[in-house]
């Protein structure tokens, strides 16, 4: 999900000591900010002007406000994609300051270096280190700043916003402004701090009958010294969190008021529109444009050739796009020698033939594999292939860019705000002070605004024009021009002793990217264990897809031990939960599973139930799904799913996301499929590029366990890499036939 | 000159007939809750309807509006604001995520409850698959609609 590799995560930093460095500073409207995870000498004061914009309004900290009328405003650096974190993070800062939750309010922070996410991006660099007792030392702190402006962390993905940010920043920021509200009233009212008590955004002394609203000290709470390390609250006295409470930004999108980026329309501005059009092949160019044709058209003001793209500028997006139909372009040829699909694979086989038995990059290693296998009672091979995807979210590539007198403003759909500032300030030689990047709500992304291209062309195209441009991708563009899940390749070998145990585990593939960990059967017991990957060349450009590395190894891995099982004539779900011995939490969601979609009951004929575990991005997750293949096709029926992310902050909202991760997934395992002819995508819209719909979706039912006493873990993600296992693993009980390949539908055709 | 109607409003609007209504009503109108999403008809986002039938605007050319009635999710709330009983149940049931291609789910769900106040989960399939939802949430849509049509009780906010 990042520009760091797992090689980059190993460098230097080993040794960290200290965080929460929390600052204080007085604003020019005498407000008191806070600035948590920020280094001192870092200008807060400037904030103020960036997220006060109401009269009346003081910024309490650089994550909270408070106006006259006792709104609660948390201030929160993620992006809206449809994951939830923008209201369950200020759900998280709002119990802790013992806000009243009808008068919240979420606001989108700046695209400001202040707002970096340094716990998310700490998150991906070295997770580990998120369990360390000592996170709160500062050496780690002032380090991870560092790192996280260098990566221009103000980034939302890796399922991180609430076990991150929501619980090393949104909470201490919410803890530490009631501390100074109360630290006010009690000088205010000369009573001891400790008898103030707080609930619903007021502030309560009992013996004396007093009682104040939040506003009412908002200033005066910036005289207070501050507590550098508030004390959180502990489960027992949590309001909000764990509460499914409504999500904030729901009721603007029933009525068609949300604002996504493709809705930019920045107040007094005329823009022209663009279309846009760029190579069918990675790595090429354009070669010649013929664009007589175009320019006649009505509504046609400009055609560009940018070189690495092709424009149409006109009066409206559809005459653009109608226009850039009629452009005749050449293009560069590919040097590539990766032409088609099979040439991609036969890359990946050649890889892992040329490594061997023995050969690659270690993944990971336990016991001794060749001598467990060679004396095992059963040996197994495998073989696994999945193809490239795109993620193909609804709403289309886009953005508005203006540039002019030295400055630049974008309005955009992106996880990456500030790379997409960088990337701005690269490209068109502006000072990133000069350039303002809005990102209102993401129409969904799933990882593919994770990049800033498509903001850099448009401003290109604004700057060469000199008018406001918003430019859309067509989906075809979107569908061919993107970024990519790689296709992949997975063998196994197991060896099985004469019980069934498996005790021999051998595992080559062809693409390691994030997280390191996702290739590595790590849930389970298998005492002979050995991980390889022979780096193999790619074709199209990688790109972070929903769950990332999981979304792949799940399958294999949990098709792998599939076959085990029923080579050891066992049944799966005793299978995999004997392998569970040494982990009790995967092994309590397995049994929830077994127990909730009445495992052990027979089905009816020609119907099946499998089953899949996946740990992903701290998150539990295991799905029993059933399939009716009395049709000689699958149809989905049933999903159960159990759920341990230790603890849930809002059950409701987590759902969701759970249930969208199977939905995502059985989208993939059912169709997901791109193939390259001449080194390009052949497919190009919804009609090729198929989505699962509402007839052919499943009854999913999910259940949350709490397990406490650990970190929490994400939910973006987790809900998609057992799907694909879970529904092959229902086919092959069904019917015998074991799918080592997907998409599973045009195997059924 | 395009003539309609447009939420019970009329409207004249200088527009190449050609041009497909969504672009004419987010453009040139610049009302922005009808989405783009495919610009082939496949994906549902730009669900509107045109005299009451739910049609794919990114599809349909504004020639074929001329003199007829348009309603987009803005036209779908009570004469006083109040949401539609689907409305209430999208948030009831907290339906969306992205949220981008509920506009054109509740145009096609809208349709649906006016010509069957009690459907049927094969009558909300068949009547829905025309709308893709990238984020997942056909469970949600399917019990919302379900809520809004009385045949199941709204979840309570914890």
């Amino acid at each position: 999900m990042n520009d760091l590799t797992p090689e980059k995560k190993k460098s230097g930093l080993a040794k960290w000591s200290r965080r929460g460095f929390i600052g204080a500073g007085v604003l020019a409207g005498g407000g008191l900010l806070i600035g948590i995870g920020v280094r001192s000498g870092n200008p807060i004061g400037a904030l103020a002007p960036k997220v006060a914009a109401g009269e009346g309004e003081q910024l309490v900290n650089s994550w909270v406000k408070i106006d006259t009328d006792n709104i609660v405003t948390a201030i929160v650096p993620h992006c809206e994609m449809g994951q939830g974190a923008h209201s369950v993070l200020a759900q998280m800062l709002a119990d802790e300051l013992d806000a009243d939750w009808s008068q919240v309010r979420v606001q989108q922070a700046p695209t400001d270096g202040s707002y970096i996410v340094t716990d998310t991006a700490r998150q991906f660099v070295a997770p580990f280190t998120m369990n360390a007792a000592d996170w709160l030392e500062p050496t780690w702190d002032g380090l991870f700043t560092q790192i996280g402006r260098l990566a221009d962390a103000l980034i939302t993905g890796g399922s991180s916003s609430i076990r991150t940010t929501g619980q090393f920043q949104m909470r201490v920021a919410g803890a530490a402004a009631r501390k100074m509200l109360i630290g006010a009233a009690a000088d205010e009212w000369d009573v001891p701090a400790n008898e103030i008590e707080t609930r619903d955004s007021t502030l309560i002394h009992a013996a004396s009958g007093k009682t104040a609203t939040y506003a009412e000290f908002a200033t005066a709470a910036a005289d207070q010294p501050m507590d550098q390390t508030p004390t959180l609250k502990s489960p027992d006295q949590y309001k909000l969190i764990g509460k499914s409470k409504a999500r904030t930004d729901i009721p603007s999108k029933v009525n068609g008021t949300a604002k996504f980026g493709i809705d930019a329309a920045p107040e007094g501005v005329e823009f022209s529109y663009a279309a846009t059009v760029r190579p069918p092949v990675p790595g090429t160019r354009v070669a010649s444009m013929d664009a007589s044709k175009a320019k006649e058209m009505n509504g046609v003001l400009q055609i560009l050739n940018m070189g690495d793209f092709i424009a149409v500028v006109a009066d409206s997006y559809w005459q653009a796009q109608q226009a850039l139909n009629r452009v005749d372009v050449t293009w560069t040829q590919s040097e590539s020698a990766i032409k088609s699909s099979e040439d991609q694979f036969a890359a990946y086989s050649k890889a892992m033939d040329e490594a061997g038995a023995d050969g690659g990059d270690e993944a990971a290693s336990k016991g001794n594999f060749a001598d467990a296998f060679a004396g095992a009672a059963t040996q197994l091979e495998a073989e696994y292939k999945v193809p490239y995807l795109a993620h193909a979210p609804m709403e289309p590539i886009n953005c508005t860019a203006m540039v002019q007198d030295g400055k630049c403003d974008v309005w955009t759909s992106t996880q990456v705000p500030l790379r997409v500032r960088t990337e701005l300030n690269e490209a068109l030689g502006i000072a990133k002070d000069d350039i303002t990047v809005h990102h209102p709500y993401l129409g969904g992304s799933f990882g593919r605004r994770l990049e800033g291209v498509y903001a850099v062309m448009t401003a290109r195209v604004a700057q060469a024009t000199g008018y406001p441009i918003k430019s859309i991708w067509s989906r075809e563009e979107d569908t061919q021009k993107a970024l990519y899940r790689p296709a992949e390749i997975s063998r196994f070998k197991g060896g099985l002793d004469q019980s069934g145990a498996l005790v021999a585990y051998d595992n080559i593939f062809t693409q390691r990217n994030d997280p390191a960990e996702a290739s590595v059967p790590g849930i389970y017991s298998i005492p002979n264990t050995k991980v390889r990957v022979a780096e193999a060349p790619l074709h199209l450009p990688f790109a972070a897809w929903r769950s990332v590395d999981h979304s792949q190894h799940g399958f294999f891995i949990e098709s792998f031990v599939d076959e085990a099982a029923h080579a050891a004539g066992a049944d799966p779900y005793e299978y995999r939960l004997a392998m569970l011995k040494d982990a009790p939490r995967q092994a309590a969601v397995l049994k929830r599973v077994a127990e909730i979609s009445d495992w052990s009951a027979p089905s009816a004929e020609g119907t099946a139930k499998g089953i899949a575990i996946v740990e992903s991005f701290g998150s539990i997750v295991a799905q029993v799904i059933e399939v009716d293949m009395s049709a000689g096709k699958p149809k989905l029926k049933n999903v159960w799913a159990v759920c341990d992310a230790g603890y849930v902050v809002n059950p409701d909202g987590f759902k969701n996301q759970i249930e969208g991760g199977i939905v995502f997934g059985l989208t993939a395992a059912m169709y997901g499929e791109l193939d390259l002819v001449d080194g390009a995508i052949k497919q190009s819209n919804f009609h090729d590029y198929k989505m699962l719909r509402m007839d052919e979706t499943p009854n999913i039912t999910v259940e949350i366990i709490n397990s406490g006493d650990v970190p929490i873990g994400g939910a973006g993600e987790p809900g998609l890499p057992p799907a694909a296992p879970a529904l092959t693993n229902a086919i092959f009980a069904a019917t015998g036939q074991r799918l080592r390949e997907l998409p599973i539908a045009k195997q059924f055709a | 000159m395009a003539k309609f109607t447009l939420n019970g409003q009329p409207v004249e609007v200088d527009a190449d007939p050609a041009m497909p209504i969504l672009w004419v009503v987010r453009e040139k109108l610049g009302m922005n809750g009808t989405k783009f999403g495919c610009g082939i008809a496949q994906c549902g986002a730009c669900t509107v309807h045109l005299d009451g039938q739910p049609i794919r605007s990114c599809s349909t050319p504004v020639s074929a509006a001329e003199g007829a009635e348009i309603t987009t999710i803005e036209g779908i709330e009570g004469p006083e604001g109040e949401l539609s009983a689907l409305q209430k149940a999208w948030i009831s049931e907290q339906v969306p995520q992205c949220g981008y291609c509920q506009s054109g789910q509740l145009m096609s769900a809208t349709a649906l409850l006016r010509d069957n106040p009690t459907p049927s989960d094969e009558e909300i399939d068949a009547a829905m698959k025309g709308n893709i939802c990238r984020c997942g949430t056909y469970t949600r849509i399917r019990r919302a609609i379900k809520v809004a049509s009385g045949q199941v009780p709204a979840s309570e906010e914890v």
